[in-house]
């Protein structure tokens, strides 16, 4: 277990509580002690990242490799091409009706 | 010595299949036997315990698929035709890959009962090659983990070589699968080290390309701007092989990189002469936790790993190369605390199309509506680790934090690929043509050591997490045994779309080394089977 260094952020029950909302997850209430432990074990390895003198302007990196045009795909033109998967694929949903996937009560907010 | 079949490397199966001296079919049911031998038990989601003798790599066996494929090939050949580069060869797929008409679960209780409507593009191929399917083999869950142990399917993989110990992941029930001889190539992916660290603590080959080298169609998406398909094989020249058949351009992806696909096999055997190979301190000492304590600090990796570099350097000196000491990489200690928060963020973002609606698991009581059924599908589907992974993705890309967080690691990134860019640099200082370093910090750890800490699981991945985010190749190569008889992994390092590099710098390796008395020593699991 990573050692906490005293007043270092930590990840509150009720932040916590919300993270559980949004990710649409139901945890039972271990599960809920050891996830959010392990959440502030992770943000005190996420930390040593404050250590570093980043330079101003140091672009970021989202591929590590650089995707330059002579490397790219080109575009693939926009036509249609139906899929002789369709069956395939409705066969693996939970519920289908006549070719419609089945889901419960969908939950909605009446505008004001 | 005789061997069975199932023991032959990929090519002298190939070249074995294509002579005549035996069949396709024949070297399938070496492999079956083999996997009836020592694989034992299948896994399934009740928790069953191991058996004590299995070494349980894969989640489902493909025995029907394996034998048409095998058929297919001998009679393309008994027709006069070539039934391609792998004809014959048995092949293990991480079932992290759809391959069409198989259960296609990543290890997860929320995929099992998906079955693939379609094949990987890497996968189907292997398969157009005249490689045979036997089987999916298991993974940590969704592939987060370095140990196979968050696998929804229990019992786990064993390390071959002990099997009190893991076999590495999150490709850990490939690797295992090759070292037991279950199969003689296996199909992988690396977002942290998953193909390296497996294949080091099993003693077999592991290659991650160059991000964009091999197709990701099919892929089970985890971060997908580092995701890395790639080959897992008992030694250099079968990785090669492996490599040219899954390699370039696929329609399917975007980010396959329009880049020639060399004949990775053709200069395997041209040596080290010339060659500048690079050590860097940085990889010997660096901070990581304590193994006792848990706490960060700065530490050397274990003796016998930092020992297996200094020897392997030697070798290759002594076969031609010239060996630059002192390479700076000082961003490498970062590779971890920056892949919490940029693999976590893309974790969070693709376990999103997992809610019980359109496949997959869901959950079948009663519902109030459909948040609820989405709410109690992820429940029970997921286990811990993905939870863990998509409550921490969102955390650390929440507005308030994503500056502080997900912003700071892609620049953290950036300072890392910079560390490569300059060690190989053929204008700068170094000029190095590769780095060697060791695969992972330690040997591979007991079975339960780890697990449910996972601070120090992802810290598994120190020395092979630098290479995914900067997108370069990199090989683990097995490099010999440590005291307990447990395989020790060498890492080399090479810049973009270099793997022709690093296969040969790999195979000098293997020739320098390859009267060394550990070359000989079969893992344990293997004690009593049939050699002939």
């Amino acid at each position: 277990m990573i050692t906490r260094e005293p007043g270092s952020e930590r990840v509150s029950p009720e932040v916590f509580e919300h993270l559980v909302q949004l990710a649409a997850l139901e945890l039972n209430p271990e599960e809920a002690e050891y996830l959010r432990r392990e959440m502030n074990g992770q943000l005190t390895a996420i930390r040593e990242l404050e250590a570093i003198q980043v330079p101003e302007g140091l672009p970021i990196t989202s591929h590590g490799v650089p995707y330059t045009p002579d490397i790219s795909q080109p575009l693939r033109q926009d036509r249609l091409q139906p899929s002789a998967r369709a069956e395939d694929i409705l066969a693996q949903a939970p519920e289908v009706e006549e070719r419609y996937i089945v889901v419960p009560d969908i939950p909605r907010t009446e505008l004001e | 010595m005789n061997q069975a079949l199932c023991d032959l490397p990929a090519y002298r199966i190939v070249a074995g299949v294509k002579r005549g001296d035996f069949s396709a079919a024949e070297v399938l049911e070496s492999t079956l036997a083999r996997i009836e031998a020592v694989e034992g038990r299948p896994p399934g989601l009740e928790g069953e315990p191991a058996d004590g003798i299995g070494v349980h790599a894969f989640i489902s066996l493909t025995p029907e698929r394996a034998r048409a494929q095998a058929q297919a090939v001998d009679q393309a050949l008994s027709r006069g035709e070539d039934p391609g580069p792998l004809a014959g060869v048995p092949l293990a797929v991480k079932d992290i890959f759809c391959l069409a008409g198989t259960p296609s679960t990543a290890g997860s209780r929320i995929l099992r009962n998906f079955v693939a409507p379609y094949s990987a593009t890497p996968a189907a191929r292997l398969e157009r090659a005249g490689a045979v399917t036997v089987g999916k083999t298991n993974l940590d869950e969704f592939t987060f983990g370095s140990s196979n142990e968050s696998s929804a399917f229990q019992p786990s993989p064993r390390n071959p070589w002990d099997p009190t110990r893991v076999p590495g992941g999150s490709s850990g029930g490939s690797a295992a699968a090759l070292a037991a001889g279950m199969a003689a190539l296996s199909l992988g992916t690396d977002t942290a080290g998953s193909i390296r660290q497996p294949a080091a603590f099993c003693g077999v080959v592991g290659m991650k390309p160059t991000y964009g080298r091999v197709s990701r169609y099919g892929l089970i998406a985890f971060a997908s701007s580092i995701d890395c398909p790639g080959p897992m094989a008992r030694n250099v020249t079968d990785a090669a092989l492996m490599l040219g058949c899954i390699a370039g351009p696929d329609s399917f992806d975007a980010t396959s990189a329009q880049v020639p696909v060399p004949d990775y096999t053709a200069g395997l055997e041209q040596g080290v002469r010339g060659l500048r190979i690079g050590l860097s301190p940085d990889y010997a000492r660096l901070k990581f936790p304590d193994p006792a304590s848990g706490e960060l600090r700065e530490q050397p990796i274990a003796a016998e790993a930092q020992a297996a570099v200094e020897q392997a350097a030697q070798a290759l000196a002594a076969a031609g190369a010239e060996i630059i000491e002192g390479v700076p990489m000082p961003n490498t200690q970062y590779g971890v605390p920056a892949y919490f928060v940029i693999s976590r963020v893309e974790a969070a973002s693709n376990l999103h199309r997992y809610d019980g609606v359109k496949y997959g698991y869901r959950f079948e009581g009663e519902v109030a509506d459909l948040l609820e059924l989405y709410r109690k599908s992820r429940g029970r589907g997921f286990g811990p680790q993905p939870k863990l992974r998509i409550l921490m993705g969102m955390y650390v890309s929440g507005a308030q934090y994503e500056k502080r967080y997900y912003e700071r690691a892609l620049r953290v990134r950036t300072l890392i690929r910079q560390d490569f860019e300059q060690a190989f640099d053929p204008a700068g200082a170094y000029r190095v043509d590769c780095l060697l370093t060791a695969t992972t910090p330690s040997t591979a750890f007991e079975l339960g050591a780890i697990y449910g800490d996972s601070v120090l699981m992802q810290y598994a991945d120190l020395l092979t997490v630098p290479a995914d985010h900067a997108g370069v190749p990199a090989i683990s190569l097995p490099a010999g045994l440590d005291r307990s008889g447990l395989p020790l992994g060498l890492q080399l390092l090479g810049p973009d779309f270099s793997e022709a590099r690093l296969l040969r710098v790999g195979r000098s390796f293997e020739l320098a080394t390859g009267e060394q008395s550990w070359r000989s020593v079969h893992p344990p699991v293997l004690a009593g089977v049939s050699h002939g």
